[in-house]
């Protein structure tokens, strides 16, 4: 089909905005995150190794379990003394990739609609940034699960 | 960052060829000549911060320390901000509540809550307006127009615009860990009031051009100053063909909030229309906040127009620095399910011409 007159324009006009755009350097932005992301994993290694020394019977998942339980709670934390978006504006998906990007994206949320109150605010808007994490993660995981099903006649 | 020095980018061949200084027929021109010039008698503006730390802070007549404003929500700080706004112009003009024949207001939150709140409280007859950034200028042309016309004789105009409410409305929450890109805009907290009346001292409105909403494709929701440029640049040309002026005409010409990234690209535009903007031209949004304020490229907002010109451009009008001053905000008229519905950015731009 030929392209109408209005349709070039704004293809060039998008050509050019794309030109002097300025653009995010992706090395900054990859060192960045690596940083964040790498310091908070340590600490969350730090976290888990303490547990384990604190209680040596327990059994490793459990213990997985605490530290999760324990990041979650510092980086909900940190978003409502409002410290964890100004760590991220810098450190990018270094933070919230890990689980400690759920944590703000749930708690943010439901702080943001706490106006609207328990039930219409944060309970309705809660899942407004992480509805969609969680829509995929149980379409695709049960996905995979169907294909490892198909390939090796088992679930796990 | 690479700006075409004046070679022919092309983007304007496919819109309508623009008049050429004398009127065609069947061709009505955009522009308004108000016979009876109505008068900018007072301005007010109140602002948080941010913005009393920028270059122009020291110009605004309120400074809130708390974005909140002791308030529940920030929305009703936004309601707050606006009324305290009206409240000081009026006081500034010398009149009462009382003496206003119309609020003129508007803002950016879904069904123009704020101004809705604020006249509540006002109890005068109320004309809301949405035109997203732009509304300022449009509330000014409008009331101009009334009061030219001789049916009003006082009128207010005022916009606002608050960080958290417009980021709740349009992005994400708050305290959100999200990374912006360079080229993003930081929404303005504050209100801005003018009195209009057709009495009393003050620089006059002699001329407003009605802008059309134009849209170059951009669907980049945060790349708001490269959305709106085209609609600057149409209403800008507009207006310079409709009364046979350039840009050394004025002593001052204004966008609201294009941001560094849109008022270069308008640059950029003008020069294509044959018209050098040079260094009378200037964005109240790169104006507002510092570049050490980490404002990406500046100011954005219903608020950003208002609080600049009702403080340091009224000023400096007033001061005799300026004689004739042009405004154009600008606002990109989507809303957030437009643009995920696949929807580009559409845009106005309302000019204003102000002669002490």
């Amino acid at each position: 089909m030929e392209k109408t007159a209005t349709q070039l324009r704004n293809e060039r006009y998008s050509k050019y905005v794309d030109a002097v755009s300025p653009q995010t350097s992706a090395v900054k932005s990859l060192l960045h995150s690596f940083v964040l992301g790498g310091i908070t994993c340590v600490i969350a290694q730090i976290v888990n190794d303490l547990f384990a020394l604190a209680m040596p019977a327990t059994e490793k998942e459990m213990i997985a379990t605490f530290t999760l339980m324990t990041m979650v709670t510092v980086a909900i934390f940190l978003t409502g003394l409002g410290v964890f978006d100004k760590l991220a504006r810098f450190g990018g998906a270094g933070l919230f990739l890990p689980i400690t990007g759920f944590a703000n994206a749930i708690s943010s949320a439901s702080m943001e609609f706490k106006a609207e109150g328990l039930i219409f605010g944060t309970s309705t808007k809660m899942f407004s940034v992480v509805g969609p994490v969680v829509v995929n993660g149980v379409v695709w995981s049960t996905l995979a699960g169907i294909i490892h099903l198909i390939i090796f006649g088992r679930i796990m | 960052m690479t700006i075409h020095k004046g070679d022919n980018c092309g983007f304007t061949q496919a819109s309508a060829p623009i008049l050429n200084g004398k009127r065609s027929i069947g061709v009505k021109k955009q522009t308004v000549f108000f016979q009876n010039p109505p008068k900018i008698i007072a301005g007010a503006s109140v602002v948080t911060d941010r913005e009393s730390k920028g270059p122009i802070g020291q110009y605004f007549d309120i400074t809130e320390h708390d974005p909140k404003m002791g308030k529940k929500c920030f929305e009703s700080a936004e309601i707050t901000m606006m009324d305290k706004a009206v409240r000081k112009a009026v006081e500034k003009s010398g009149k009462r509540i009382g003496d206003i024949d119309a609020f003129m207001a508007g803002d950016l939150l879904n069904q123009i809550t704020t101004s809705a709140y604020v006249a509540r409280g006002l109890e005068i007859p109320f004309i809301g307006l949405y035109n997203a950034c732009s509304t300022f200028t449009e509330a000014i042309a409008i009331g101009s127009m009334m009061i030219s016309s001789g049916y009003y004789e006082n009128i207010l105009c005022s916009t606002a615009s608050h960080f958290a409410t417009a980021e709740r409305q349009y992005r994400y929450p708050l305290e959100y860990g999200s990374q912006r890109p360079p080229y993003a805009q930081w929404t303005v907290t504050g209100a801005g009031c003018s009195v209009l009346s057709n009495k009393g001292e003050g620089p006059r409105v002699v001329a407003a051009t009605i802008g059309r909403v134009i849209d170059f494709g951009i669907n980049d929701l945060s790349n708001m100053g490269a959305a709106m440029a085209p609609a600057a640049m149409d209403s800008m040309t507009r207006l310079f063909k409709d009364t046979d002026t350039r840009p050394e005409d004025y002593d001052l010409i204004l966008t609201g909030d294009l941001g560094k990234l849109g008022s270069d690209i308008l640059r950029d535009l003008m020069r294509e229309q044959g018209y050098e903007l040079g260094q009378r031209y200037i964005d109240c949004g790169s104006l507002i906040y510092d570049v050490t304020q980490k404002c990406y490229q500046g100011g954005s907002g219903a608020g950003c127009s208002a609080t600049v010109f009702n403080s340091y451009i009224l000023r400096k009008i007033n001061e005799g620095e300026y004689n004739r001053v042009a405004l154009f905000a600008t606002g990109a008229l989507m809303s957030t399910q437009s643009c995920y519905q696949g929807e580009t950015m559409p845009s106005i731009s309302h000019g204003i011409v102000v002669e002490r």
